[in-house]
């Protein structure tokens, strides 16, 4: 078995393994044998059904979409602008739809409105980006594209500190900052059945196409050359990263590393090819916050960041990976 | 010669400051001999202000809004928006204060020491005396001296501060006539999965009124808790001041099954013209010791509610609700009974 192979079968294995034991563990305890029975469909205990098919088995499944979206975003953008420090917000989709939370927490809305505004502040914010930065010419497209995101990025981050500072300093502004922390722990199924199918319709293209997104590195004439529009290949990517993206952040709120730092390890795993990479990062960001989530859940009597664990587990692991690894970039 | 040495000693410029006083931080407070405009630095302290002495207190930290106005009388609910000075985050402008013209300003909340350091730093700046109080429940009737004396109001702080304290011993007897401690937990956010543990600002009517807190042992301060904890803490009643998690609890099945939901005892706290439960953590929160008290004992708090609400806002907002606004008040879905 090649060392590529042996890399997806043991992020496979660790996914698989960690997901039964996710649903093995939390603050509610539920024995192996009620676990059995649920899954046999024998009568268990109502609160057993509810904790596992209302509450665990959403956020399980969350923590997956969520964590592969951002790691799959990551990748395609830090391959399609040729740089290691892009992360899915590069675009300003996370801001955009933090924007977005942040005014239905201000106009006091209820969660699912908060989280219509969230997916629509980031489509709306790469949206503009996207329309300003390709009619901006004379320049490299992808400088500009960047520096577009970067500049309305800063624009929507004030906006954000201007409602923040608006808003009710005993009940909205908690609110806002848990929503900016980001968590799982408010996922219901509803959310999960809204933001999963909009995470795999921007998924799908970038699967199918995945071969061949490594043009997208190549300089403008060259990939002309070699026959592929890299303008139309660009705005696809961008159109899939972001509606997987906003999607995830509604239902999630900001959840950082995942998307800067999995592409990396997955990189230093199989290599810069983007046919291999993207799968890989895939499991890699699914597993790794699933992991970071069944923590948050359990470790204490109260919910845990998850963009604390995120760095905290993260960086030593990167670090590690990054020093055993001979590969470069 | 005595006359005119008694008429120096009387000229204002002669007794500009008073005798010093201190205040719940520790500093010394020299306010003029009349004080006749009183800036208050956070809603704590405008209610307190305003309870004591309407006319000196020179505008709200933020402007009324259209459903809140008609709790006060207009004069006052047209108090100019003057901005918050202190606290989590400061919105008030110091030209703005200095622009107001006070002669004294107050907060009550927080007497530590991040506090007394701004409040020294913002008097060194404006010249103008800024006391800091403490806005625990327990201390308000001490409270509400300090401030009467230090505003030159001391005999109505002293009904209100008398008042105050009656009800706070009588709602204590009240409580340790219970006989039955139903588990409660305090649901804030859309989601109401945040929550405070014993000591915590947020729920200190439940630590008052010496409620079983599903939630104690979490930290002492906001805190997000998971929904299989509340499931496992299956609390009996659930308080709430959101309205949106109010509506959504019946419905959401992951809610369905604790205790409080099956038996409709889930309570949305009225907020109007001040919140009732947590927020703003002020003198308002005694409606919400007799709110949390008639729901979690209804045995010992067998007063009437509209009579005592009426009275609160007499006293503390000056004008007495009319019936139909009592009724919306107490007929609001949730806030007896669903």
């Amino acid at each position: 078995m090649s060392s590529r192979t042996l890399s997806y079968v043991l992020a496979g294995g660790a996914l698989v393994g960690l997901t039964v034991l996710a649903f093995a563990v939390g603050r509610y305890p539920i024995s192996l044998s009620e676990m059995t029975s649920l899954l046999l469909g024998q009568p268990v205990g109502a609160n057993v059904e509810t904790v596992v098919l209302q509450v665990r088995g959403p956020r399980v499944l969350a923590a997956l979409v969520v964590g592969a979206s951002l790691a799959a975003a990551g990748t395609a953008y830090q391959g399609m602008f040729r740089n290691p420090l892009v992360s899915p917000d590069i675009l300003g989709v996370s801001t955009g739809a933090a924007l977005g939370a942040v005014l239905g927490i201000f106009l006091s809305l209820g969660v699912f409105f908060i989280q219509l505004l969230a997916f629509a502040g980031g489509l709306v914010a790469v949206g503009l980006v996207y329309f300003i930065g390709s009619r901006l010419r004379g320049h490299d497209p992808l400088l500009a594209l960047v520096l577009t995101g970067v500049v309305i990025g800063t624009l929507l981050g004030s906006a954000i500190a201007l409602l923040k500072y608006l808003a009710d300093p005993y009940n909205q502004l908690p609110a806002i900052t848990y929503w900016l922390l980001g968590s799982l722990a408010a996922i219901t199924p509803r959310d999960l059945g809204v933001a999963a199918p909009l995470a795999l319709l921007g998924l799908a293209p970038m699967l199918l196409l995945r071969w061949r997104m490594n043009l997208l590195a190549l300089p403008d004439d060259e990939a002309r050359a070699l026959g592929v529009d890299t303008r139309k290949l660009r705005t696809l990517v961008v159109a899939a990263a972001t509606l997987m993206t906003a999607a995830a952040v509604a239902v999630s709120g900001i959840i950082g590393w995942v998307g800067l730092l999995i592409p990396h390890a997955a990189r230093l795993l199989v290599g810069p090819d983007f046919g291999r990479l993207l799968p890989l990062a895939m499991l890699l960001g699914a597993a790794f916050l699933l992991a970071v989530d069944t923590l948050c859940r359990t470790i204490a009597t109260i919910e845990v960041p998850p963009g604390v664990l995120t760095a905290l587990i993260g960086t030593p692991f990167f670090l590690w990976l990054f020093a055993l690894a001979r590969r470069s970039w | 010669m005595i006359r005119a040495l008694a008429l120096v000693l009387m000229s204002p410029a002669f007794c500009a400051s008073q005798v010093p006083a201190l205040d719940a931080s520790g500093r010394e407070i020299r306010p003029p001999v009349k004080v006749e405009r009183v800036y208050a630095a956070g809603p704590p302290a405008s209610l307190l202000v305003f309870a004591i002495a309407p006319d000196k207190l020179v505008g709200w930290t933020r402007a009324m809004r259209a459903n809140e106005a008609p709790f006060f009388p207009d004069r006052y609910a047209q108090l100019p928006e003057l901005g918050r000075l202190t606290g989590r985050g400061n919105t008030a402008n110091v030209e703005v204060v200095l622009n107001a013209k006070a002669d004294l300003i107050v907060d009550v909340g927080s007497t530590g020491a991040s506090l007394a350091s701004l409040a020294a730093q913002v008097q060194e700046q404006t010249k103008i005396p800024y006391a800091l109080f403490d806005g625990r429940i327990e201390a308000t009737a001490s409270t509400l001296r300090s401030l009467g004396r230090l505003m030159g109001n001391e005999r109505e702080a002293e009904v209100l501060a008398r008042w105050y304290e009656k009800e706070l011993v009588e709602a204590k007897e009240r409580v340790s006539r219970a006989t039955e401690h139903p588990l409660v937990y305090y649901g804030r956010g859309v989601s109401g999965l945040q929550t405070g543990g014993k000591g915590s600002i947020t729920v200190e009517i439940l630590d008052f009124l010496g409620a079983r807190n599903a939630a104690a042992e979490a930290r002492a301060g906001l805190a997000a808790v998971p929904i299989e904890q509340v499931l496992i803490w299956n609390p009996e009643v659930i308080l709430t001041t959101d309205p949106n998690y109010w509506a959504s609890v019946w419905t959401d099945p992951r809610w369905r099954s604790v205790k409080a939901v099956a038996a409709k005892r889930v309570y949305l706290s009225p907020n109007l013209p001040f919140g009732w439960f947590d927020f703003p953590p002020g003198a308002n929160r005694l409606l919400g010791i007799w709110w949390a008290g008639k729901l979690l004992y209804p045995q010992t708090f067998d007063f009437d509610l509209r009579a005592k609400v009426a009275e609160f806002h007499r006293l503390f907002y000056h004008r007495e609700p009319s019936a139909a606004r009592l009724d919306a008040l107490l007929g609001e879905p949730g806030v007896l009974a669903r």
